[in-house]
């Protein structure tokens, strides 16, 4: 269970508040305007940015005290989720191994995660050489391999079109399920929150709202959320 | 919202920060401990007339220098900035060259070219023209205008590639006369970048001592860091070499310090492919833009040419001590390349970045034989210098080129975190493993490009190898200004030309090697 016991973020002099709890396995978007913080919130979960004030817990742990690669959290950003001088492989091994020393079972599953997320045969390409949907695939498949509690998009799928942004959430949703995590996603189209995340977070004037029902939300949207959707 | 800043990421301890403080910290003891040594050598507090003629001499042909070449770059640069033709790439690359290039090499083209049997004063003797000399205050600006015009017109051209092409376009499209465009758009570029350009070359020109060496020298041509040479080796007037080294010092610092106050332009590095530029104008300009490029070309390319010329014939017919003294210089370099890469990095990886980047340039406030005779003090009184002559090469050496090194690697290494500072973080990697898997790849064409300019300077110095060796322990650069000084010029020119294709042998080595990185 993820936690936020009245958790605040400061950027600058942006300030964001969060105060609610997310079940297990559950999946939730974060919707809202521009500059109003939803990846100031996941970079609060994940590690890159202190609570200012309040808590975040997993399972009733503080992770005030762990660096963002110790968190329970696995991270897409917007870019640069790839190293460009390692071949497809290797960044996905480094979600086994953050050395990259792989034993032979470690390889095995690096093929399988391959398979899993469709880049069979694509093991020694560099990033370069990969379209954007594959360079995604191979962000998934390391996400897949990691397994971590809580899976975070920071709209990492944003310079893809529309056909092959859907095509890579019904992926993640799948890898979501598989490794039993909890999904936040920041998304702008409430088509992708319907699809698929049954829970929703207007984020706004400074505050993460505790999520509701993404249906009900958007049926019969508050002010602000009607504001956002115009 | 503000993007995610790479230092938002908790930082990790590591070895590294003291690794980085250690090396800071030797690095100033290298300068520091030479700089009380020559102190503890002061007699006399009393300047001497002599000393003032030399302190003279030296602001002298320094501030010549550096007006002529900023000034004699500023139309070159022009002629390359506004036109296009096949080759042109190459000839800009090539300007990075005379960087590379040996001091003691072009001296001995410049002489095959100007000096007092050389093709000029033939040209001219054919003619019934008396014959001109290259000795004194003009033959040492020559010298230093060919090495520095390149480095000026590169440092312009940088100026020119920074003004947005928009502004051209829009000059165009408002047809406005060459001249207007260079009142309105390029004036105000120069103005900006003219005056860092003349430091950066008056500075490489206050610790001249190979040109003031070999075209110079009398009472009227020295400057502070010849006389220093001569103090020591002809005279053995320690208290003299420890006063000279001390004005050098404080010449050389001065101007560092006016540096750092003044936004210094770029002389090495990528970025010339830019299209746009300024109009080229056609007719007759377009033609006197053309004898320009090409009588910069000759002038940087005929000196290098008459080594050839001179030197090929001979070059199985070298003597040994050629060899030997070919694989020394070969080991220093290869040596004072590492030692000077290392510690760059070492300070380039660094978070901090005010004293890393003051430890790594505090070099250039020092120079070759300020620092080669405040280490011969100190050695003098246990061991006989020349024991040590290579040794002591090596480290200054490296000393000096550690400020170039690091600003290659540092705004790499600044930019690789930037980038992937949060993935790094996010998977957890160790600082062992960031170094392994991540920083090194990532900063490999960065650091193969600063060992070889690291290994080609230093292959080609010739400061303090001269104040510390006798014959037995001679680099090629001591070996080729003895063979000049014997008279025997075909073997000097042999031995320049090996010289000069070991250099740059080993600086494009070391860039392809770091070229080859993947992606």
């Amino acid at each position: 269970m993820l936690t936020l016991e009245g958790a605040t973020f400061r950027q600058g002099d942006f300030t964001l508040t969060a105060d609610w709890t997310l079940e297990r396995g559950t999946r939730v978007a974060l919707i809202g305007p521009s500059g109003a913080g939803k990846s100031t919130l996941l970079q609060g979960i994940g590690g890159y940015i202190p609570a200012a004030t309040g808590r975040v817990l997993w399972d009733g742990h503080d992770l005030a005290l762990l660096s963002p690669g110790k968190r329970p959290v696995t991270m897409l950003f917007q870019d640069q989720n790839l190293f460009p001088h390692m071949s497809v492989a290797d960044n996905i091994g480094l979600g086994l191994s953050p050395d990259l020393r792989l034993s032979a079972g470690d390889q095995t599953a690096v093929e399988r995660s391959m398979a899993r997320t469709g880049l069979d045969g694509l093991a020694k390409r560099r990033p370069a050489d990969l379209s954007g949907g594959q360079q995604g695939r191979v962000a998934l498949a390391r996400a897949l391999l990691r397994a971590r509690p809580i899976l975070m998009l920071d709209e990492p799928f944003s310079a893809l079109g529309p056909g092959l942004k859907a095509e890579m959430l019904t992926l993640v949703a799948e890898v979501a399920r598989e490794t039993s995590a909890t999904l936040l996603m920041v998304t702008h189209d409430p088509h992708d929150a319907r699809a698929l995340t049954p829970l929703m977070s207007l984020v706004a004037n400074g505050t993460a709202a505790r999520p509701e029902a993404t249906g009900m939300l958007l049926d019969d949207p508050p002010p602000a959320l009607r504001d956002y959707l115009g | 919202m503000p993007p995610c800043p790479a230092e938002a990421v908790p930082a990790q301890r590591s070895g590294a920060g003291w690794g980085a403080i250690l090396t800071a910290l030797l690095i100033a003891l290298m300068l520091v401990a030479p700089l009380a040594a020559l102190g503890l050598r002061l007699r006399d507090p009393n300047l001497p007339a002599g000393d003032l003629a030399t302190v003279r001499f030296t602001l002298l042909q320094a501030a010549i220098s550096a007006g002529l070449s900023a000034i004699l770059a500023v139309p070159v640069a022009r002629a390359l900035a506004r036109r296009r033709f096949p080759g042109r790439g190459l000839v800009i690359s090539t300007l990075g060259a005379p960087f590379l290039l040996p001091v003691i090499v072009a001296i001995l083209g410049l002489l095959a070219v100007f000096g007092r049997a050389g093709w000029l004063n033939g040209a001219l003797g054919a003619v019934g023209v008396p014959p001109v000399s290259i000795y004194g205050l003009h033959g040492v600006v020559l010298a230093h205008v060919f090495f520095n015009l390149p480095l000026a017109t590169r440092m312009l051209l940088q100026g020119w590639s920074a003004i947005p092409a928009e502004r051209f376009r829009l000059a165009r499209s408002l047809d406005l006369p060459p001249a207007a465009i260079f009142r309105h758009l390029e004036l105000p570029m120069l103005r900006e970048v003219l005056p860092g350009a003349a430091l950066v070359i008056f500075t490489l020109c206050l610790s001249s001592f190979a040109v003031a060496l070999t075209l110079g020298g009398g009472p009227r041509a020295t400057t502070v860091e010849l006389a220093i040479y001569q103090a020591l080796r002809f005279e053995f007037d320690l208290p003299a070499a420890a006063r000279l080294s001390l004005i050098q010092f404080a010449l050389c610092a001065a101007a560092f310090a006016l540096a750092t106050r003044i936004a210094l332009p770029a002389g090495f590095g990528a970025g010339f492919d830019r299209t746009g530029g300024p109009p080229g104008p056609p007719g007759l300009r377009r033609i006197a833009d053309a004898a320009l490029i090409l009588a910069a070309c000759a002038f940087l390319a005929l000196p290098i040419a008459a080594v050839v010329a001179r030197g090929a014939p001979g070059l199985m017919e070298l003597p040994a001590p050629v060899w030997s003294a070919a694989g020394r210089s070969v080991a220093v370099a290869l040596g004072s390349a590492a030692l000077s890469t290392v510690t760059a990095l070492m300070l380039a990886l660094t978070r901090a970045r005010v004293w890393p980047g003051l430890a790594a340039t505090l070099p250039l406030a020092a120079s070759p034989l300020v620092l080669g005779t405040g280490l011969f003090l100190i050695v003098q009184p246990f061991v006989r210098p020349a024991d040590l002559a290579l040794p002591v090469t090596m480290i200054v050496n490296a000393l000096l080129t550690v400020p170039f090194a690091y600003r290659l690697l540092a705004p790499e290494a600044v930019r690789i975190r930037q980038d992937y500072g949060r993935l790094m973080a996010s998977l957890d990697m160790t600082a062992r493993a960031r170094l392994r898997i991540v920083l090194l790849p990532r900063l490999r064409p960065a650091l193969g490009f600063a060992t070889g300019l690291a290994a080609a300077l230093s292959m080609g110095d010739l400061g303090v190898i001269a104040l510390f060796a006798d014959r037995q322990q001679a680099t090629l650069p001591l070996l080729v200004q003895q063979l000049m000084g014997a008279y025997r010029l075909q073997q000097a020119a042999g031995a320049a030309l090996v010289l000069v294709t070991l250099s740059f042998a080993l600086f494009v080595a070391f860039d392809r090697w770091g070229r080859h990185a993947d992606a």
